[in-house]
């Protein structure tokens, strides 16, 4: 695995570690944040014999206390599951909802093991006090790997109630069956509820969950494979659900943060004087750190004002978007990798080379970053806030304020959307040094610009292709690399005989991380324009030629779906058809797309119709799925056609949704998605795959249309 | 300088005193307390605060308070009745239209105002109308689906 590895003094938390399940990793990049304690606060915590507590041994330990990207899953089952007594079944997930659907599902897969009807199971809230480490809510990782274990556990305890059935009333295992709830003797007439179970003495969950226990089998199914809807749905539709930045707490303040003008520029001088006179506004300054505090946000704004008027930065030159792919290739560590085939490129028929540019990308998820902060004391944090990563958080806020993690709190409300860009708590981090400053809980949300700026991008990539081919028309060899954007989807799933794919790590001039499918956006934009160029050169239709190549049979079964519900192979006979497709693989999701566009008299690009086919085993909750499915592809219509960051000395040009056009209900395509339910084959995640395809099949229809190869994301026809 | 400002919201009279420079979405949110109206941008692109005032569809985060004075507020907290969903709601949630959710209540406060001018409004009437929601989720085709919902459910309660 090839990470960026910046070091820095060891505060930067463990990177994902490679696990042999999942190829996979996130870029993460935390801001590096240190409250530590000044001399005074030192000295009080001191005074109540704390120290002990944020001695250099324990601290240490506590940086490594998070169980990363896996998690550390529940101990036993009473961590996983709580049974009432008086017949409620509380879920206790540490994964977070942030509109993909999992909370549905982990519904589903408890109900179905334990055999309830899906409203006798109540989702807890995600709080790292209450619910197990179940990792990052990343990587299209719920799923694969949280459904799994939860199943395991209700299984359990649906096991545990045949027992107890069993020794209650003296007969064999085999002559009891659960339903509606409830163990019933197949001969008899008695009945036993989880309620009744809960009460008597012998119900023991503080045991480990069996790995062996026996799952519910798909053609079971009654709970899993049906379209339930979210829990809270009905919350969400009267405005009643709280979300992050809509949490309120007894004599709460809203804070505000100086930002610099420019990235990279550094804090010279400022005077707090004329902001700490306004009313009621309270001013928190340390190295690198200025915000406010004030009853009102608009109060708060004012006082920031006053701030920044005053302040003197300091900058330094910083690239801009126009020279970034050079940059990129400058800085690529080691240098741009040479194609390794040489002796395929001496005797190739056609030997094919091309570079592709895609652009930085911003999430903009609806809710910005926000945290409300609350101080107990000098010792205990408890903070709301919306992320992908609650237990990374909470380590995050352990680290910036010298505590324990046990003293921290993350509490994780259903939140206004992510796609990969909260992994990291910077507004947590903040709020909670705005709450120590102000005396008082602090709800900080950034605001869209602030968001469209400091949030963390989707990594830039600058990727060099160069395959060879035969007389006939075969792909003999096959270099890709791409430099910096990272490693997903890398790997070719076409069979080609000598073949190697590369991740170089650059210099990224911008703080970048996790995107809805990482750098299979890019990965498979690039792989899948070039394979386009390919079947080109060796005079073969788009379709055909892949085909040629594939022998995965279920990448094949998407490609083949997709083409023929679009009607591809009559379509591509008509004169001059502006259509193009595309597939990839990523994360145990397969995906194919068909699209028709058209262009409008300034040339932009119009896509008229999408067909789309995926597949990702076992379809859990086909209604979300498609959700999923559908989102992806409009989602992915922007960083396709238009969204990119732009960026000049340091400065973002791209800090609106009027610079930075995000996609809307005039985008909408003709959808045409097939779902291919895989009941055979495991669950995996789909939050992300479907994305990967919209952007080259575009590019490839851009072609068909000009003639014109257009190898840049967003595909423009100049 | 501090104004006093009367207005209703939902149906009932509030006064505040306040600086009538403030946007409208804060003190619906920060000082009467009603987070269902959300902020998406501060500049009026994306519709996620939006309310009605005198029944039409405003972005709340690019009015100030000083603009509602003697003015009738609609919020998302106001649309059901006791336990009983608006219509527009029941076909919101009926039909899984959303995601995250977060941009929910505008749309919903949108297509409630769509409904009034255009009962029966055709795919390119929503586009034209709720084109300026965003919902970074993508989920217009089922928003799309919900909005046809809802006007179906709405005339059905009206005959």
């Amino acid at each position: 695995m090839k990470i960026q590895s910046i070091e820095d003094g060891g505060r930067r938390p463990p990177l994902p570690e490679k696990n042999n399940e999942i190829d996979y990793n996130e870029l993460l990049e935390p801001a590096h944040f240190d409250f530590g304690l000044n001399r005074r606060s030192f000295a009080k915590i001191l005074g109540t014999g704390l120290l002990l507590v944020i001695s250099a041994p324990a601290l240490a330990q506590q940086r490594h206390g998070g169980g990363g990207f896996l998690g550390r899953g529940a101990r036993n089952i009473a961590a996983r599951l709580h049974i009432g007594t008086d017949g409620v079944i509380t879920l206790m997930v540490g994964k977070v909802e942030a509109g993909q659907g999992s909370r549905a599902e982990f519904t589903q897969a408890a109900a179905e093991e334990l055999r309830v009807p899906a409203s006798q199971v109540v989702l807890a809230a995600v709080d790292t006090s209450l619910v197990p480490d179940d990792g990052m809510t990343a990587g299209s990782g719920s799923t694969p790997r949280t459904v799994p274990p939860i199943r395991q556990a209700a299984a359990a305890v649906r096991e545990l109630l045949v027992n107890f059935a069993a020794k209650q009333w003296g007969v064999g295992r085999d002559g009891i069956t659960v339903k509606e709830g409830r163990a019933i003797e197949v001969a008899g007439k008695r009945s036993l509820s989880y309620a009744e179970f809960a009460k008597s003495e012998e119900a023991d969950f503080a045991q480990a969950i069996p790995g062996d226990v026996t799952l519910t089998a798909v053609k079971e199914w009654k709970v899993m494979g049906t379209s339930l809807i979210r829990p809270n749905a009905r919350r969400v539709v009267t405005g009643e659900h709280q979300y992050p930045s809509d949490i309120s707490r007894p004599g709460m303040v809203y804070g505000k943060v100086l930002r610099s003008p420019s990235y990279g520029a550094k804090l010279t001088a400022v005077n707090v004087a004329a902001a700490k006179a306004m009313k009621g506004v309270t001013v928190a300054q340390s190295e690198g750190f200025v915000g406010v505090t004030a009853p009102t946000s608009f109060a708060a704004e004012s006082a920031l004002e006053a701030i920044a008027k005053t302040a003197k930065w300091e900058t330094a030159p910083q690239t801009s978007s126009k020279e970034l792919f050079d940059y990129l290739k400058r800085h690529a560590e080691g240098g741009v990798p040479l194609n390794p085939f040489a002796d395929e490129l001496a005797k190739a028929a056609k030997v094919v080379r091309a570079s592709y540019e895609v652009a930085y990308a911003q999430h903009s998820p609806l809710e910005p970053r926000a945290a409300v902060a609350e101080w107990t004391g000098n010792d205990a944090l408890t903070v709301w806030t919306g992320t992908q990563n609650p237990f990374g958080v909470r380590t995050e806020l352990a680290r910036a304020f010298h505590l324990a993690e046990e003293q921290v709190r993350v509490v994780v409300p259903d939140f206004g959307a992510a796609f990969g860009g909260k992994h990291t708590g910077e507004v947590a981090v903040e709020a909670a040094r705005l709450a120590q400053a102000a005396g008082k809980p602090v709800s900080l949300r950034w605001t869209r610009e602030e968001e469209f700026t400091w949030a963390y991008f989707r990594p830039a990539a600058a990727i060099e292709i160069e395959a060879t081919l035969d007389a006939k028309g075969n792909v003999t060899s096959w270099h890709f690399v791409n430099i910096n954007s990272g490693n997903s989807a890398l790997e070719t799933p076409y069979e080609i005989a000598k073949h190697r794919s590369q991740y170089v790590p650059s210099q990224p001039p911008l703080r970048h991380g996790s995107y809805r499918g990482l750098a299979a956006t890019a990965n498979n934009f690039a792989r899948e324009c070039f394979m386009d160029e390919l079947a080109a050169a060796a005079g073969a239709d788009p379709l055909e030629f892949r085909l040629a190549h594939l022998e995965n049979s279920r990448l094949r079964a998407v490609l083949e779906t997709a083409a023929e519900k679009f009607k591809w192979k009559e379509r591509i006979k008509l004169a001059g058809p502006a259509i193009g497709l595309s597939c990839g693989v990523e994360k145990g999701g397969y995906v194919a797309a068909c699209v028709e566009i058209e262009l409008d008299s300034k040339n932009r690009i119009r896509v008229k119709h999408v067909c789309q086919a995926f597949e990702c085993g076992a379809i859990v909750n086909p209604d979300n799925l498609m959700k999923q499915v559908q989102g992806a592809i409009i989602m992915g219509l922007g960083p396709a056609l238009r969204e990119e960051v732009r960026f000049e000395n340091g400065e973002n040009q791209t800090v609106s949704f009027r610079s930075y056009p995000v996609p809307r209900y005039e985008d909408v395509p003709e959808l045409d998605v097939h779902l291919i339910n895989r009941t055979d084959l495991p669950s995996a995640g789909a939050g992300e795959t479907p994305i990967i395809c919209i952007a080259p099949a575009i590019a490839n229809a851009v072609f068909r249309a000009t003639g014109k190869r257009v190898r840049t994301m967003p595909v423009r026809v100049a | 300088m501090d104004a006093t400002i009367t207005f209703t919201v939902n149906g009932k009279s509030r006064t505040v005193t306040t600086d009538p420079q403030r946007p409208l979405l804060d003190v619906l949110r920060e000082d009467l307390h009603l987070t269902g109206t959300k902020y998406g941008c501060g500049e009026g692109q994306c519709r996620a605060c939006t309310v009605l005032m005198n029944g039409e569809s405003i972005a709340s985060c690019i009015t100030t308070i000083g603009d509602v004075d003697k003015q009738a507020i609609l919020t998302i907290e106001g649309l059901a009745k006791g336990d009983t969903l608006h219509p527009v709601q029941r076909a919101f949630m009926e039909e899984g239209a959303f995601q995250c959710g977060y941009c929910t209540a505008g749309m919903i406060m949108g297509t409630v105002a769509l409904l009034k001018e255009t009962p029966n409004p055709t795919d390119a009437d929503i586009v034209a109308r709720m084109n300026r929601h965003i919902c970074r989720c993508c989920s217009y085709p089922k928003y799309r689906a919900a909005i046809h919902r809802a006007a179906e459910q709405t005339r059905k309660e009206a005959a």
